[in-house]
């Protein structure tokens, strides 16, 4: 046991140095620990954002360990992490899911000082503040259950403590999705969803912790009611919120509800749906079919969300070196590239920059015009030369987040008046 | 049970007269009054003890595997839920928002339309079909391939042939762009998919075969001369099959109709991706109810569910004894 821990001591502090990995395995030494970690399998799930089979050999490939991925959705999510601890070792859950998990103590709170990129870390995730001048959005912003006093925290703490309840690795601002060659005329706000022009053609997703979020936003838009903190409403709010879509519905606003990504690709790529809630690499999945699909930026601003990673409470010893060891390399770049090739954002941006070319970092990071072609991580072109992206720059998009995804603290009523509304 | 008859009524006593000696000596070595015991009441004895360990391994697992869970979903019926955890309790909340809220009762409503309506079309293709097959195909050997024939769907997933539907009945899809290239409509028709009409045709397709295999196996055992007798008397075709087959297919077209009507009631994923989310059953309620972590409202709803479905079962069985047919 004492070689492998100076061996691993070694490893980390040639991780420390900004070595990163592969001037790490080019050394005999941590090969060693190398043939060891070759029986440990973490096993990791999470929403399908982010659990794919490239990271997973890419691990097995740099890091020599097994990982383990199972996708879910986020309400499934939800229910593993919280009742069945034993299942995971790695949640890669959204940080209102953590709000809702972390008191259960299945999962344990992470040392930053072990993190090696945990200064770049962007401020949305440990001041709350994209820039300094920025101004926190309503809902749970994951820098508010970002943190935790100490080890064995159960409450989360104001600022920086040097304990993590996540470790961030992707989020993003989500918008509605529309076919431009369908509508045929500009869209330029939330309002737009209940729209009767777009009778029968409209989709909102069957979530309801996020759905109510698209919802809120769609409210204040047709000017009907505006939330003191759309992340937290009272009763009297999700009544007013739901019903208004309720008569939406029973008008028959709404094509069909969608609850998985393949879904709402489905919907809009065979034309049933023409406005809807979408995530990014839905639009992605769209265009790379051929057919044209516009995430588009609203005046409102965007329905935002983060997801990371957190460890469950039963992860010890080597394992547990494991799984820093992944976490170190998560936010090393390569992840982040292949993510942010897809839509995301990454959690050390500037990592990722060293795995995209300039074309991509300029596209998908600095809202300039395409110089080539954009392809997705796996070969579809996504963006032909001069294309921008929707919405923008980095600091365009996640600057104008009007609020994150939440969990209320009338989330069980909320959750009966939204069975209700799939019900009506 | 009358005392010295046989607990259970043997066809053949072979299985149980091997292990006969070995069991007697067990039964019987602690009370010394029983030594006197006669033979035929010692056979008897016997006949009673091995009755029962020949239905234990079942009783066992249909006490482990059906009693037991259910039992578990009632008790849990009666715990609270917090957001993320249960705890266990007794009281009637569960039950009270249950009945208290109006859209239980639309859903169930909603859950027997879907059951009446997809039991009346696939009762009337079921009949159709196994009709066909039992007295219109002479030869048995037609009648096997062409039985094998309606099963062969059932090879693939139920879900997948479920989906394959959607984009079939889509806005651009292939039944809405034949009929506007027949000229019959100008305009896609939207409630093609997405309607209570896709989920209930998904119903029907899913399920016709559940109706079609007992149907036809009853018919296949009516004696063939009482046809004959129907039309020496003058029956007419109607009359034959009014008053000779139906009553006589009864049994068979129970059985369906209690495949059909479970199936119905208590699926969930048909409703959920024919709908596109948009309609719900009690099924739906429960999936949700257990998507976010509230089990003991989605135990309520399954006791509910299953004294509803067993009450129907149970109505359904007043009309005709099925035990002739088994």
């Amino acid at each position: 046991m004492t070689t492998i821990s100076k061996v691993r001591y070694s490893r980390r502090a040639m991780l420390k140095a900004g070595g990163a990995a592969v001037a790490a395995s080019a050394l005999p030494a941590p090969m060693v620990w190398g043939q060891e970690t070759r029986n440990i399998t973490l096993r990791q799930f999470g929403t399908g954002v982010s659990n794919l089979n490239e990271v997973a050999t890419k691990v097995k490939e740099d890091l020599g360990f097994t990982l383990e991925m199972t996708a879910l959705d986020s309400d499934s999510v939800t229910q593993r992490a919280a009742t069945q601890p034993d299942s995971f070792d790695i949640a890669d859950i959204e940080y209102w899911i953590c709000k809702k998990v972390w008191p259960t103590g299945n999962l344990q709170a992470m040392d930053t000082s072990k993190i090696a990129n945990y200064d770049k870390i962007v401020g949305i995730f440990r001041s709350g503040k994209l820039t300094p001048e920025s101004v926190i959005a309503q809902g749970t912003a994951p820098h508010t259950v970002g943190f935790v006093d100490g080890p064995g925290g159960t409450s989360f703490a104001d600022a920086e403590t040097g304990w993590m309840t996540l470790i961030p690795t992707i989020y993003n601002a989500d918008t509605l999705g529309i076919r431009p060659d369908l509508i045929g005329r500009p869209i330029s706000n939330w309002s737009e969803l209940l729209n009767p022009e777009f009778k029968g053609k409209a989709s909102i997703l069957d979530i309801s912790s996020i759905g109510i979020m698209d919802m809120a936003m769609v409210v204040e838009s047709m000017g009907e009611y505006t939330y003191p903190d759309k992340g937290n409403m009272t009763p009297e709010e999700i009544d007013l919120t739901i019903g208004i879509f309720t008569e939406a519905k029973q008008a028959g606003q709404f094509r069909a509800f969608w609850k998985t990504f393949d879904e709402s690709v489905n919907l809009m790529a065979s034309g049933e749906v023409v406005i809807q809630s979408m995530w990014s690499p839905a639009i992605t999945a769209v265009r790379s079919r051929g057919i044209p699909c516009v995430y588009q930026p609203l005046e409102e601003g965007y329905r935002s969300w983060g997801g990371g990673i957190g460890l469950s409470a039963s992860l010890s010893g080597m394992e547990l070196d494991a799984a820093y060891e992944y976490i170190n390399w998560y936010l090393s770049g390569w992840v982040g590239g292949f993510l942010m090739r897809q839509g995301y954002y990454s959690a050390v941006p500037e990592t990722s920059k060293a795995f995209m070319s300039e074309n991509e970092w300029g596209y998908w990071f600095e809202g300039k015009e395409a110089t080539d072609v954009i392809t997705s991580p796996f070969g579809d072109p996504l963006a032909q030369a001069g294309e921008t992206r929707d919405g923008g720059s980095f600091y365009d998009r996640m600057g104008a987040v009007a609020c994150w995804n939440a969990v209320m603290d009338e989330n069980q009523y909320m959750v009966r008046k939204w069975n209700e509304f799939i019900a009506a | 049970m009358t005392p010295g008859a046989p607990a259970i009524p043997f066809r053949a006593g072979a299985p149980s007269s091997n292990e006969t000696p070995a069991m007697t000596d067990q039964a019987i070595a602690k009370p010394a009054v029983r030594t006197r015991v006669s033979a035929s009441r010692l056979g008897a004895l016997s006949h009673h003890a091995a009755g029962w360990l020949l239905a234990a391994p079942l009783a066992l697992v249909l006490a482990v595997f059906l009693v037991l869970p259910i039992v578990m979903i009632v008790i849990v019926s009666f715990w609270g839920a917090t957001e993320f955890s249960i705890y266990p309790d007794f009281q009637w909340d569960n039950y009270r928002f249950l009945f208290g809220s109006d859209v239980t009762y639309r859903v169930f409503l909603n859950t027997f339309k879907y059951a009446a309506i997809t039991w009346a079309f696939t009762l009337l293709i079921g009949f159709t079909v196994a009709y066909f097959l039992a007295f219109h195909v002479r030869t048995l050997g037609w009648q096997v391939a062409l039985f094998l024939l309606c099963t062969i769907p059932f090879w693939t997933s139920n879900i997948i042939r479920m989906i394959s539907w959607i984009p079939f009945l889509g806005r651009n899809g292939l039944a809405n762009s034949t009929l506007i290239s027949w000229g019959v409509i100008d305009e896609p028709l939207e409630w093609l998919l997405f309607s209570d009409f896709s989920v209930i045709l998904a119903f029907v397709h899913l399920y016709t075969l559940f109706m079609v295999v007992p149907i036809f196996n009853t018919m296949m055992r009516i004696d063939r001369s009482l046809i004959e007798a129907a039309s020496d008397a003058g029956a007419s075709g109607w009359q034959t099959l009014w008053h000779v087959v139906i009553p006589l297919t009864k049994p068979g077209i129970m059985i369906g109709t209690i495949f059909v009507v479970t199936l119905v009631m208590g699926d969930f994923i048909t409703v959920r991706f024919m709908s596109g989310s948009q309609s719900a059953n009690v099924g739906r309620l429960i999936s949700n109810d257990i998507g976010l972590l509230q089990y003991p409202s989605a135990s309520a709803t399954a006791v509910i569910l299953l004294i509803t479905v067993l009450m129907v079962i149970g109505i359904l069985l007043r009309f005709v004894d099925i035990r002739k047919e088994l």
